[in-house]
């Protein structure tokens, strides 16, 4: 069984069209990466899968089950991290944990929970105290309290400084790790490179590419740039065959070809011209 | 497809049982009034004003009403236990709901297990422990410092109890409804509590009603807070002071009838309005 089955979804705003026929397969156990620009309905078809929003048309399923029929069962089944631990500011990490896993049939134990979470040292301290990487820490931790089978991961390193970044992420590769299924939303193309296993990029409100991050949009095959430095400028050709090019270039240098690169398109550079794409 | 280990025998195992709705609002009720006592604003405006007030009201005014062993304080002091209920339970769940949604911890509520009805719990277990504290503490002072006497007949007791319950459930349904006007959780304390000082001045709790105009007393009479103040004068001051409400009674029957009324339509209210979601969720 999929996690996540999704066929032609679509959702409008009045005249807007934020989604227009999405497929989506996701499944038992894999971290996925939906990636895209602002208003390109990323938010509104996770919160369609999240059970929070209506959707017009399409079929949805969700652990086996439609959301827009969500029952207690089934939300005790899925995890929601939400960016928001700090609207408690008087209540204390293990007080938040403690009640928060009182809502679920089978929860973690909250010591187990915030140990998972890097915030066992930190359980007596008021949210107001903690720092902004703690409290996402702690919006993990009221997400992963009830043992969810997927969780959701909204835009969860948005404002963290780069060594928060890769704490966090070892966070959720031990999630991943322990079998969750994973939906992550970003905007950093490395996180979803260093998470993701496979990565949908959705611009004005269709999925125009799917795949796993490495090879997404043709980025293995296709076209590389091999450039080199002869008679003090830089050339570059981009060839289909870069192997041989160098070869060549070898050859006619005899030896050591000045300043050589091969390089093939980022993720970024994949991403960019992806979402830029005339519809 | 893959073979997931940790899945599949969750998926296999008999469903475990979810908390009951009555233990999970029991839980909630229990955090929402350590938290209220630990929020030093809300302690200060909600909990600590009407009693501020009743010290400097009662202080200032010490006349007796003429031809009555009644005092201006007594007065104030019966009408405050009524305020204080009001700014326990409307006040209160107005402007933290009305917080709550703009922060975004309802829309976190609604992605969990927790039954709905839970939440609602949670809120008015929580308003019932600091209303009854608020009220408390008002008749300590008053007894002490202003010399009201509590009532020594068993009915005013029992009238004072039902006043009690049905003005704390109306006036926390009117509040979760009010939740619903303020744009933001910044304007969400000024835009609560502005009505509800003007609602406690139209209502008697400072100046006798029977000084007000008629205007402004149609006004409150749509509201809890005027028949509540009077039901709680009735318990505290005896029949001789009806002189002081308008008709010359304390119209009892008429308080429990315009305050079930608030708890039926405000029940209903609640209903059409109450959302998890704030404006930028749409």
């Amino acid at each position: 069984m999929t996690a996540i089955k999704v066929r032609g979804l679509t959702k409008s705003y009045g005249e807007v069209r934020a989604v227009r026929g999405i497929d989506l397969d996701i499944q038992p156990g894999e971290v996925f990466a939906v990636l895209g620009p602002n208003g390109a309905g990323k938010s509104t078809t996770v919160e369609i899968l999240e059970g929070h929003r209506r959707r017009d048309g399409g079929e949805v399923s969700v652990l086996g089950v439609d959301p827009g029929q969500a029952t207690r069962e089934w939300r005790s089944r899925i995890g929601i991290v939400t960016q928001n631990a700090d609207d408690k500011p008087e209540a204390t990490v293990r007080e938040l944990v403690t009640h928060f896993a009182g809502y679920y049939p089978a929860p973690m134990d909250p010591d187990e929970v915030m140990d998972r979470v890097g915030l066992r040292e930190k359980e007596r301290s008021r949210v107001r105290a903690l720092s902004g990487g703690q409290r996402r820490r702690l919006d993990v931790a009221l997400g992963i309290v009830g043992r969810p089978q997927l969780l959701f991961l909204d835009e969860p390193t948005t404002g963290f400084d780069p060594a928060a970044r890769r704490a966090f992420w070892e966070l959720i590769s031990g999630l991943s790790d322990g079998g969750t299924t994973i939906l992550l939303t970003t905007h950093y193309l490395d996180e979803a490179e260093a998470l993701a296993d496979r990565v949908a990029v959705v611009a004005r409100g269709q999925v125009v590419a799917q795949g796993d991050p490495h090879s997404l949009g043709g980025r293995t095959g296709g076209q590389a740039t091999v450039s080199w430095r002869e008679n003090g400028e830089r050339r570059s050709v981009r060839t289909g065959i870069p192997s041989r090019t160098v070869i060549e270039l070898a050859e006619r240098f005899d030896g050591e070809v000045p300043e050589l690169t091969v390089t093939r398109p980022t993720l970024e550079d994949v991403y960019l011209s992806l979402i830029e794409e005339t519809p | 497809m893959t073979q997931s280990g940790t899945a599949a025998p969750a998926a296999t195992a008999p469903p475990m049982r979810l908390p009951s709705t009555l233990r999970v609002g029991l839980s909630r009720a229990r955090l929402e009034t350590l938290l209220f006592f630990r929020e030093r604003t809300a302690v200060v405006f909600t909990f600590a004003f009407p009693i501020i007030l009743l010290v400097i009201f009662g202080s200032i005014f010490d006349g007796v009403f003429e031809g009555t062993g009644i005092s201006f304080s007594q007065v104030y002091a019966a009408g405050l236990i009524g305020a204080g209920v009001m700014s326990a339970s409307f006040q209160n769940l107005g402007v933290s709901i009305a917080v709550e949604r703009d922060e975004g911890t309802l829309k976190r509520l609604a992605g969990t297990p927790m039954p709905p009805v839970a939440y609602f719990i949670g809120k008015i277990g929580s308003v019932i422990v600091v209303a009854v504290l608020e009220v408390a503490i008002l008749l300590v002072i008053s007894l002490t410092l202003f010399g009201l006497r509590l009532p020594s007949d068993p009915v005013d007791w029992f009238t004072f109890v039902w006043v009690f319950l049905l003005g704390v459930t109306g006036s926390s349904l009117l509040g979760i409804a009010m939740s619903s006007v303020p744009r933001s959780s910044k304007s969400a304390a000024a835009i609560v509590t502005l009505p509800f000082v003007v609602l406690q001045f139209a209502s008697g709790v400072y100046i006798p009603a029977t000084q007000l105009p008629d205007w402004l007393i149609g006004f409150a009479s749509v509201f809890p807070l005027k028949w509540m103040c009077q039901g709680f004068r009735s318990v505290f001051l005896g029949d001789e002071m009806a002189i002081l409400e308008l008709t010359g009674s304390y119209e009892l029957a008429r308080v429990a009838l315009v305050l079930s009324a608030w708890v039926v339509g405000g029940l209903l209210l609640c209903l059409m309005t109450f959302t998890w979601k704030n404006r930028r969720d749409g």
